[in-house]
């Protein structure tokens, strides 16, 4: 059916870069998740004026776009700092800090939608600060923010197409490399199109079916 | 403690010239900002229309947009129309790319805001004499459009950082693109990217607080 | 004259019209009373064409609302309505609330628009709110303002959802003075109201509403004076 030059040794060129991507995404997600529960928990805890440095510095990860982060982190690491790592820590290193800044809003979000009265009623029961915490506000502030940090998961394995440019050969850029050579652009798009959509939009549907069954209480 | 010097007053001669890409960037952006809006609101009215294949257009768009790396829509409006014979400007594709991503998002958040809007209030422009456009362009959609402010905002800010994606296709006149020319030149690529990161930076900041502003004198209801 | 002719209309397997004869003389006052879900509110939506009806017709001033010619935009014209939920466009101001439809629907200029807009405000007493936003106003303010739409494209016809029912007690009053007066100036107008005291004073003739059927039609000292429906004589006895 298709006229192709594409051969088995390509697909498994392409499906090496598929597991860059995946690899990437979840360490920066998983460590990302992590550092954004602390930084959000602790934004909350101390409000708004102690944790402004935190917030600022957490704002320039959405404020810049990512290719610049990662050329900056490249280089200050590198040339600098004069340490030698390899693009692929570079990489995980921005994207967990990239993943933090989000996810300490969706954090701080979901305890702020957490009914200040709800968590008095919490306290004057008796529970400690920890209780309250993991008893109340993490179950209910979970269901605000778990739609919400798919929706982050999901966008930072498409962003995490560009760490590329510090020479990290993930999907897209090993389609990229392929299309140079084989010159078949379209057919290998779609390929490379469909592994991110075939993923992204059931979680995407998931979450958004999170969101209306538990907006619905 | 490291033995590297900085060279600022080399990167911040170059200002002039990276304040011009900082421009093309603006234009970009808010090109894909316009045109992103308008389509947004001709693919809400398709999924409005009841009409199946419309829908389904709208629908694909959406999920397409929101599902593959921005960056993949620009390769796809570079080299994917390339293999029609559609052979794009650098400019003309990430405007493409980036335009495609606006309307995708926003017709999501458009989804968002029709539904904070009561059927009451067409019904409503229904019973004074208004036929289903035109209380849909009178009533419906100027609420719309307010509810969306807030994420249209941040679509702005996403399309501007997304102009930095253009280098990947041949674009260099925008920011980024001057900034990596730049860095070709001078290898001096720490103080030029966090020159370009400070202008980006501020030019987001920019666009925050001015819609804010805009937000607060435009609706007092 | 609207003329309602065997209206049957059902939500589902739920048949809220079951078989309605009602005709409204011009300059006629015929207010709707009756328990909720009694199908009375659905049959003014029906009047300008916002439900399609299942069986039966109805005809305001000859044209046939649900026939399949019939211009429904055209015909809303000649049909103010006004809903229990204000329903003010709150990206408008009063004044902008007034006359959109009348520049864009009657393609009046601004000036006339405006002019129109003005007078029926002043009207329901709301001549000193002109620019201010919806949202600041009192449900009472924008039930009046509501009318003042209405009003103001020349309707040959007012219909009135409940008009009162989302309002708190004490605003109940200023909503019903403006109705009573329209009523006064000769206004033809179908009120679905909870309102018995009103019903009694402005109507020329007042429905019972029962499950889908209208049980009794009769001036109001004898619909309420004498009541013959069984189940009129239980709902009166309730509400009062």
């Amino acid at each position: 059916m298709f006229d192709t030059a594409l051969t088995a040794a390509d697909f498994v060129f392409l499906a090496k870069g598929a597991g860059v991507t995946i690899i990437v995404t979840l360490i920066s997600v998983l460590a990302g998740t992590i550092l954004g529960i602390l930084f959000g928990v602790f934004r909350y805890q101390v409000g708004a004026i102690w944790a402004a440095p935190l917030t600022f510095v957490l704002d320039i990860f959405r404020s810049i776009p990512l290719l610049i982060q990662l050329v900056l982190a490249n280089a200050f690491i590198g040339t600098i700092l004069q340490i030698r790592i390899s693009g692929f820590t570079v990489a995980c290193i921005v994207l967990s800090m990239y993943t933090a800044a989000f996810c300490s809003e969706i954090v701080r979000g979901g305890i702020e939608a957490v009914p200040a009265t709800t968590r008095r009623a919490a306290r004057s029961l008796g529970m400690t600060w920890g209780q309250d915490m993991r008893e109340i506000v993490l179950p209910l502030a979970t269901r605000v923010a778990l739609p919400s940090w798919i929706g982050l998961a999901l966008g930072v394995m498409k962003d995490s197409a560009l760490v590329y440019v510090v020479q990290v050969t993930e999907l897209l850029k090993s389609t990229q490399i392929l299309i140079t050579r084989l010159q078949e652009p379209l057919l290998l798009l779609l390929i490379c199109g469909a592994f991110y959509f075939v993923i992204s939009f059931p979680l995407a549907r998931f979450g958004g079916y999170l969101e209306k069954r538990w907006s619905n209480d | 403690m490291f033995n590297y010097t900085f060279q600022w007053k080399q990167a911040l001669a170059r200002l002039p010239q990276m304040l011009d890409g900082a421009i093309v960037t603006m234009q970009i952006a808010i090109l894909s900002m316009a045109i992103g809006i308008l389509l947004a609101v001709v693919l809400t009215m398709f999924r409005l229309s009841g009409n199946r294949a419309l829908s389904a257009i709208a629908k694909t768009w959406v999920e397409i947009a929101r599902n593959t790396p921005a960056l993949f829509q620009i390769y796809m409006a570079h080299f994917g129309l390339g293999s029609f014979g559609i052979h794009l400007s650098p400019f003309a594709s990430i405007l493409l790319g980036i335009t495609f991503n606006n309307a995708g998002y926003l017709t999501e958040n458009f989804r968002g805001a029709l539904k904070a809007i009561p059927d009451t209030q067409t019904r409503a422009g229904r019973s004074l004499g208004f036929g289903a456009a035109g209380a849909f362009r009178y009533i419906v959609l100027p609420q719309m459009l307010r509810i969306s402010f807030l994420p249209m905002t941040n679509q702005m800010v996403w399309a501007i950082l997304m102009t930095s994606l253009g280098v990947t296709v041949g674009m260099n006149s925008d920011l980024y693109g001057v900034t990596q020319d730049l860095n070709a030149l001078t290898f001096r690529t720490f103080e030029l990217f966090a020159v370009a990161a400070v202008i980006f930076y501020l030019i987001t900041k920019v666009i925050t607080l001015g819609a804010r502003l805009v937000a607060s004198r435009l609706f007092r209801y | 004259m609207i003329e309602i002719e065997n209206v049957r209309k059902s939500f589902g397997s739920l048949e809220v019209l079951k078989g309605i004869d009602l005709t409204v003389q011009k300059g006629e006052v015929v207010t709707i009373i009756g328990g909720s879900g009694s199908g009375k509110s659905t049959l003014l939506t029906c009047i300008n064409g916002l439900e399609p009806i299942d069986s039966g017709r109805i005809l305001v001033d000859g044209t046939e609302v649900h026939a399949k010619g019939t211009d429904l935009n055209k015909l809303r014209r000649k049909i103010g309505i006004v809903f229990q939920q204000f329903n003010a466009f709150p990206h408008l101001t009063v004044l902008e609330n007034v006359t959109l439809a009348q520049r864009k629907v009657l393609k009046r200029s601004r000036a006339e628009a405006e002019a129109e807009a003005v007078k029926q405000l002043n009207h329901v007493g709301l001549g000193d709110k002109l620019k201010v936003y919806p949202g600041r106003l009192s449900g009472g303010q924008q039930q009046r303002m509501a009318i003042a739409r209405a009003l103001a494209m020349s309707p040959d016809y007012m219909l009135f959802d409940e008009v009162t029912s989302a309002l708190d007690p004490q605003l109940v009053g200023e909503v019903l003075d403006t109705l009573r007066m329209l009523a006064g100036e000769g206004m033809t107008m179908i009120c679905v109201t909870h309102e018995m005291k009103f019903a009694r004073e402005v109507s020329d003739r007042v429905a019972f509403f029962h499950k889908g059927v209208m049980a009794e039609i009769a001036p109001p000292e004898q619909l309420f004076g004498n009541p013959k429906d069984t189940e009129l004589q239980k709902f009166l006895s309730a509400t009062h």
